[in-house]
C-alpha cells in the first residue's frame, strides 16, 4: 500500500471526477463532491445557529448567561400563556365565583360551564379513586347514587372537597369507626353476632344459627350512638346507613366482621390548598349533578 | 500546504485521533454542563426544601429498585397543559437533594412530581397491590409483595452518609438517629415524632400501613410518594423572582 498525497494526475479519466489522490494497489478513490443543495443547507443551518444564539438565551458567562434579544424565558412564556388562559376564562369564572351554588344550578349557561370545568378537573384529580364516571370502587364511594356518607347537598359536597375527610386540614370531616375487635371492646362472639344483625338490617339472608338477639343488644349498646337506633346512619359524623343495599367495603360477613374488628375510616385529601376556589365550585356542581341530594 | 491537509496526522496515528475526538466531545460537554455547577441562577432559592427523612429515603430506594422511573417522570415542564394537569412546574431546587434525580424521560404513567397528598394512603396501598382494583383501565403492574415484605433499613444511615458526601445537608445528629426517626415516622403517636419533625420540618408521621409494629416496603414507598412535591409552598413562592 502506498499513499501519494500529491498525485500529479488527480482527475479520474473514466468519470472526469477528481480523486482523493490516494492510491491503493493501483486503485484510486473518487472524491465526488457533496450535492450543492445539501452543502448550502448545511451552511444555512450554521448561519441560523448563530442567529439563534443571538436571539435566544444561549451562552453561559461567568455569573450569568446571554439573555437573547427577545429576553425569552420558558417560565415567562408559560406564565403568559396561563395568564391568557385565565383572561379567556375570566368572564365565566367570575360569574361562577359571584353566583351561589344554588344559583349556578338554576342558570343553564353557568351550569354547563361549571359541569364542563368540573368534569375536566374530576378526570385529573378525582377519577383515580372515585372512577372515571364517579362509579367508585371498593373503599371509595360511588358518587352516582343517592347514598351520601357526609350529606350530598351542594354546600356539603363543597365543604368535603375543600377540607377533605380525615385529612390534614384542621376543618376536615372527622368521625371514626372504632376497632371494636382489635381494641378489645367486643369479644369475637359478640362481633360475629352484631355482624349478623347489621347484615340483617338491610334484609340480607343470615345464617339460621345466627344469634340476632345478642346482636341487637350489642348494636344498641355500641353502634346505635353513631349509626342510629335503626341503623339509618348519621351524616354529620359520616356514619353510613346500614339499612340500604349499598356497601362500601362489601356485604359478605367476613368483610363486615373485618370492619367491626379493625374499624374503618377512609381518607379524602383536602383539595382547598391544591385547587383554586373556582375549580372546587365547579367540581361541587359537577359531583352534585352526578347524584347529589337536596338544594 | 493548507491547514486542511493536517488531518493526515490524525489519520495516521490512532492515539492522536482518540485524543482529538476526546477534546472535541468534551468541549460540548463542558460548555453545556459545567456552567450549571457555578451559575447561581441554576437553582432557585426557596424555603421548605429539606433532605429526605430516613423512611422517605428508604421508600425512594424502593422506587429506584422497582424501576418506577421507567414509566413515571418526576418533572412537570413549564408548559401550559402540564401546569394545568399536574400543578406548578417543577423547580430545580425541588430535586437538589436527589442523587440520582428521578426526572425520568418516559410517561407510560402520569407524572409523579406532585403526587404527594393527592390520594389517600389507603388508595396508594390498594393501588400498589393491584392497580386495577381502583383504576380499571390501568396498565401498571401490581406490586403485592411490597406490603408483605418487611423493610430492611439497617443500612439507611450509611445511605445518608454517602449522600452527605455528595452534598446533601445531613447532620451527624440526623445520621445517628436514622433508625429511630425511621420507626417514629412509620407509626401513629410515636414518642420520637416530635424530634423527627424538628430535624425534618413538616415530616408526616403516621401509620402508613395496616399492620401495627411492622414497617413494610410499601409503607416506606407510600411515605415517599406522599411527600413528593409538597415541600415548596407555592402560595408564598415568588414566580417572578425566578423567571428564566
Amino acid at each position: 500500500m502506498s499513499i501519494a498525497p500529491h498525485d500529479p494526475s488527480p482527475i479520474d479519466a473514466h468519470t472526469g471526477t477528481a480523486t482523493t489522490g490516494h492510491e491503493w494497489d493501483g486503485i484510486r478513490e473518487l472524491n465526488t463532491p457533496l450535492p450543492r443543495w445539501w452543502l448550502y443547507m448545511l451552511y444555512a443551518s450554521i448561519v441560523w445557529a448563530f442567529g439563534y444564539m443571538i436571539v435566544y438565551p444561549a451562552v453561559p458567562l461567568v455569573s450569568s448567561y446571554t439573555k437573547g434579544l427577545f429576553g425569552w424565558s420558558a417560565r415567562r412564556a408559560v406564565a403568559e400563556e396561563l395568564a391568557a388562559l385565565t383572561a379567556q376564562r375570566a368572564p365565566m369564572v367570575n360569574a361562577l365565583a359571584a353566583a351561589s351554588l344554588t344559583e349556578i344550578e338554576k342558570d343553564p349557561k353557568l351550569l354547563s360551564f361549571a359541569r364542563a370545568q368540573g368534569k375536566a378537573a374530576f378526570g385529573d384529580n378525582c377519577a383515580p379513586c372515585h372512577g372515571a364516571g364517579g362509579g367508585g370502587a371498593k373503599a371509595f364511594p360511588n358518587l352516582n347514587d343517592d347514598d351520601w356518607l357526609w350529606a350530598g347537598t351542594l354546600e356539603d359536597i363543597s365543604a368535603t372537597l375543600t377540607h377533605g375527610i380525615r385529612s390534614a386540614d384542621p376543618q376536615a370531616r372527622v368521625g371514626n369507626m372504632p376497632a371494636f375487635g382489635a381494641d378489645g371492646l367486643l369479644k369475637p362472639a359478640e362481633v360475629s353476632a352484631v355482624a349478623d344483625y347489621a347484615r340483617s338490617l338491610s334484609g340480607l339472608a343470615v345464617d339460621a344459627k345466627a344469634d340476632l338477639k345478642t346482636g341487637a343488644k350489642v348494636f344498641e349498646e355500641n353502634c346505635a350512638a353513631c349509626h342510629g337506633p335503626e341503623g339509618k346512619g348519621i351524616q354529620e359524623i359520616g356514619a353510613p346507613n346500614l339499612t340500604d343495599q349499598i356497601w362500601l367495603y362489601g356485604s359478605d360477613k367476613a368483610t363486615v366482621v373485618e370492619g367491626i374488628n379493625k374499624g374503618r375510616g377512609g381518607v379524602m385529601p383536602n383539595w382547598g390548598g391544591r385547587l383554586d376556589a373556582g375549580t372546587i365550585k365547579a367540581l361541587a356542581v359537577y359531583v352534585h349533578t352526578l347524584g347529589g341530594s337536596g338544594g | 500546504m493548507s491547514l486542511w491537509n493536517k488531518h493526515a496526522i490524525f489519520e495516521r496515528n490512532s492515539i492522536i485521533l482518540i485524543l482529538g475526538v476526546l477534546i472535541v466531545i468534551s468541549i460540548g460537554g463542558l460548555v453545556e454542563v459545567l456552567p450549571l455547577f457555578y451559575l447561581k441562577s441554576t437553582i432557585e432559592k426557596v424555603d421548605g426544601v429539606r433532605p429526605y427523612t430516613p423512611l422517605e429515603l428508604a421508600g425512594r430506594n424502593i422506587y429506584i429498585r422497582e424501576g418506577c422511573y421507567n414509566c413515571h417522570s418526576q418533572m412537570i415542564r413549564a408548559l401550559r397543559d402540564e401546569v394545568e394537569r399536574y400543578g406548578h412546574y417543577s423547580l430545580a431546587s425541588e430535586s437538589m437533594y436527589d442523587h440520582p434525580f428521578q426526572w425520568g424521560s418516559k410517561r407510560n404513567g402520569p407524572d409523579l412530581a406532585r403526587v404527594g397528598n393527592k390520594y389517600s394512603d389507603d388508595w396508594q396501598r390498594r393501588h400498589l397491590h393491584n392497580p386495577r382494583d381502583v383504576v380499571p383501565g390501568s396498565i401498571m403492574p401490581g406490586y403485592p409483595w411490597l406490603a408483605k415484605t418487611e423493610l430492611q433499613a439497617s443500612r439507611i444511615s450509611q445511605d445518608m452518609s454517602v449522600l452527605a458526601i455528595e452534598g446533601v445537608p445531613y447532620t451527624s445528629e440526623m445520621i445517628e438517629n436514622a433508625n429511630v426517626d425511621l420507626k417514629a415516622q412509620a407509626a401513629d403517636d410515636d414518642a420520637g415524632a416530635a424530634a423527627l419533625v424538628k430535624r425534618y420540618p413538616k415530616a408526616a408521621a403516621r401509620a402508613y400501613g395496616e399492620e401495627k409494629g411492622v414497617v413494610t416496603e410499601a409503607d416506606a414507598l407510600i411515605a415517599y410518594l406522599q411527600m413528593l412535591g409538597t415541600q415548596v409552598d407555592f402560595k408564598i413562592y415568588d414566580d417572578k423572582a425566578n423567571l428564566r
